[in-house]
């Protein structure tokens, strides 16, 4: 029936498309400039005209101080080092008590819940000066340490957790109790692998925000061995680049770069994980 | 072997009370049926029988071993739940091998990665296979062994629930509504598959639903719960034709038992039938109990309001003559036919007929009393 109106089908579909074309240019556009710029010669960058593509190429120039003029390589493995630790400690914190409030009966369990709710409402920033004293009496500032271990406990990934175990129905795990499985067997062979999906979106969640935290690198560390990429980038610009803005993009760009392929790889499982569906 | 004894038994949760004081002897090898409506208790019960849930007071044994200190590992019962409960991300094999693994393998083999290099673990492996495909066999599910879950029809499931259960060869059985998610006919052909599997295993099984139907066609025994009480106990045929207590009658039996109250039946100027004792408040008599005759003949008269046809039986929907109240009466097909709006008279057996008191308790007639004793 749709069929007998190829016209007016058509152009809705255009009218769609354009629609939704017109949103992902809006949020692309910066990166796109960034990308832009950094392949572009100096003089070229402050042009008033709007050209995408330089005139005169300039990104092997650009990408090669910005490899050289900086410990870029350093940055990015700490970068690595320090989601990575950063998201094993969560994982170890927040599914026991993710599974605890979703599925075990105990007395003051509604308060503490709402207690993780509370701490959700907290901005990271208001807890800066805490952590930073905290770290500061136990002579931490300063080092890896003083990076990963005020992201140990997430309140987000607490919450996230449970809602997706207490999806998971209660006979699962009275059947689980009756085969023989202990508490913590039931959490690694049960609930770990089937909420696979919330835990691989929980993953892209802390790892994004780590990888591009710089408000708290900025304020925990000073050294350039262990700075993160987004913290190094800043002090590459201080030291070397100045207004040199085509390396420093292509800095930006390399530090995006293991964000974008992490996501493109993931992408169905992050899609999976946060449209809530049904498992059985 | 393992007979079950349940002592007074009390369970609420907060204010709510949902087991009362339920004491109750299972015996070994038994097919116990828990039936009663929703929300009476019969899941609690069971579950706490399993060991899933706590209760408040009294005492669970389990073939001679009081279990109440015991996690539901240790009872050496197994359980079949309403949705399967299967594991979604194993394979019909691994849902199957699971509680053997964790029976049969140490905790060290069991640890993640490291499990598989310890010593045995593969001799362990083999009979664990071997005793999963014995099972798997016996319930015609040897094919699906590969599968998840996910990929298999509700029969499919429930097969595999049972094979699950059953695998580690426990003393006791125990099923919480298990048919209640598989459409009718798969019922009926699952219904006889447990009865054969209780014959073959032999041991006790306690099997929860608010089916009558089932209740009567697969047990040994029936219990009957309400309101987290139980009300009577007994062999199927006994609950239907000598039931103790009017919401047994009227649970039991389908259609519905006819209860007609002393007032109502004096109203319509209709004489009691002999042997009616005086504290008897209810008369209430089956379907098949009550014959029809020429209207004015009979006890009660009324109005023939509808007809069902079942084939093998038409149950005729009868309004009193008063226009309150309905009886349903079951006759044979052969029977003169019966058309809607023609008035005829019941006919009741005064023999067939069962009465209670104002509280709903079963109130005998002196040669009755006898006959029970």
């Amino acid at each position: 029936m749709i069929a007998g109106f190829p016209g007016r089908r058509f152009a809705g579909r255009v009218a769609r498309h354009a629609i939704l074309i017109l949103t992902v240019a809006f949020a692309l556009l910066p990166f796109l400039w960034m990308v832009s710029l950094s392949l572009k010669p100096p003089e070229e960058i402050f042009q008033v005209d709007f050209r995408l593509w330089p005139t005169a190429f300039h990104g092997v120039e650009n990408y090669h101080v910005a490899l050289t003029a900086a410990p870029m390589f350093r940055f990015l493995l700490n970068g690595l080092l320090v989601c990575a630790a950063i998201f094993a400690l969560q994982l170890l914190v927040c599914i026991p008590c993710a599974y605890a409030l979703a599925k075990l009966r105990f007395r003051g369990r509604d308060t503490l819940f709402s207690a993780v709710l509370v701490g959700l409402l907290l901005p990271p920033q208001a807890l800066a000066i805490p952590h930073f004293l905290m770290l500061n009496v136990f002579g931490l500032l300063d080092t890896y340490a003083a990076l990963i271990l005020p992201w140990a406990i997430s309140t987000f990934g607490i919450f996230l957790l449970r809602q997706f175990f207490r999806s998971i129905p209660d006979e699962i795990i009275h059947a689980a109790r009756l085969d023989g499985l202990g508490e913590f067997e039931i959490i690694w062979r049960i609930m770990i692998p089937m909420t696979a999906p919330a835990l691989t979106a929980f993953g892209i969640f802390s790892i994004v925000a780590h990888w591009n935290d710089l408000f708290w690198p900025l304020i925990a560390v000073r050294r350039e061995e262990i700075s993160t990429p987004a913290l190094g980038i800043l002090l590459f610009r201080d030291d070397e680049a100045g207004q040199f803005f085509g390396p420093l993009m292509a800095g930006a760009v390399i530090i995006v770069a293991p964000l974008l392929v992490a996501f493109l790889i993931a992408q169905r499982r992050l899609i999976d994980g946060l449209a809530v569906t049904t498992m059985r | 072997m393992a007979e079950i004894e349940l002592r007074r038994i009390e369970k609420s949760y907060g204010e709510a009370a949902v087991v009362k004081g339920v004491s109750l002897s299972i015996r070994d090898g038994e097919f116990l049926t828990l039936v009663g409506p929703s929300g009476c208790g019969k899941s609690t019960l069971l579950r706490i029988i399993a060991g899933l849930e706590a209760q408040n007071s009294g005492e669970v044994v389990v073939g001679g071993r009081c279990v109440d200190d015991m996690r539901p590992k240790e009872r050496d019962v197994a359980m079949v739940f309403q949705s399967y409960a299967l594991y979604p991300h194993l394979s019909v094999f691994d849902n199957l091998a699971l509680p053997l693994r964790t029976r049969r393998l140490s905790f060290a083999q069991r640890l993640p990665f490291l499990g598989r290099a310890f010593p045995r673990r593969g001799g362990i492996e083999k009979t664990i296979r071997a005793d999963v495909e014995q099972a798997a066999c016996l319930l015609d599910i040897a094919h699906l062994l590969h599968r998840k879950p996910g990929q298999l029809s509700g029969g499919q499931r429930q097969r595999v629930a049972l094979g699950r259960a059953m695998v580690r060869h426990p003393a006791v059985f125990l099923m919480d509504e298990p048919l209640s998610n598989l459409d009718a006919k798969l019922r009926v052909q699952m219904r006889a598959e447990i009865i054969a599997l209780h014959r073959r295993l032999g041991v006790t099984f306690v099997y929860v639903t608010h089916d009558q139907a089932e209740a009567m066609t697969m047990s040994d025994r029936v219990a009957v719960m309400m309101g987290g009480e139980l009300l009577q106990v007994d062999r199927p045929e006994r609950l239907y034709r000598d039931p103790e207590d009017l919401r047994v009658a009227e649970m039991i039996g389908s259609p519905k038992i006819n209860v007609v109250s002393r007032a109502h039946w004096t109203s319509l100027g209709a004489s009691l039938p002999a042997g009616v004792h005086r504290n008897s408040m209810y008369l209430a008599f089956r379907p098949e109990a009550v014959g029809i005759v020429a209207s004015g003949d009979g006890r009660l008269n009324g109005v023939i309001a509808s007809v069902e046809n079942l084939g093998s039986d038409i149950f005729l929907n009868v309004t009193l003559a008063d226009g309150h109240g309905t009886v349903v009466v079951r006759t044979h097909p052969d029977a003169s036919r019966s058309e809607v709006v023609r008035s005829v008279g019941l006919q009741i057996d005064p023999a067939n007929l069962l009465q209670f008191d104002s509280a709903g308790m079963r109130q005998r007639q002196a040669e009755q009393v006898e006959a029970a004793a």
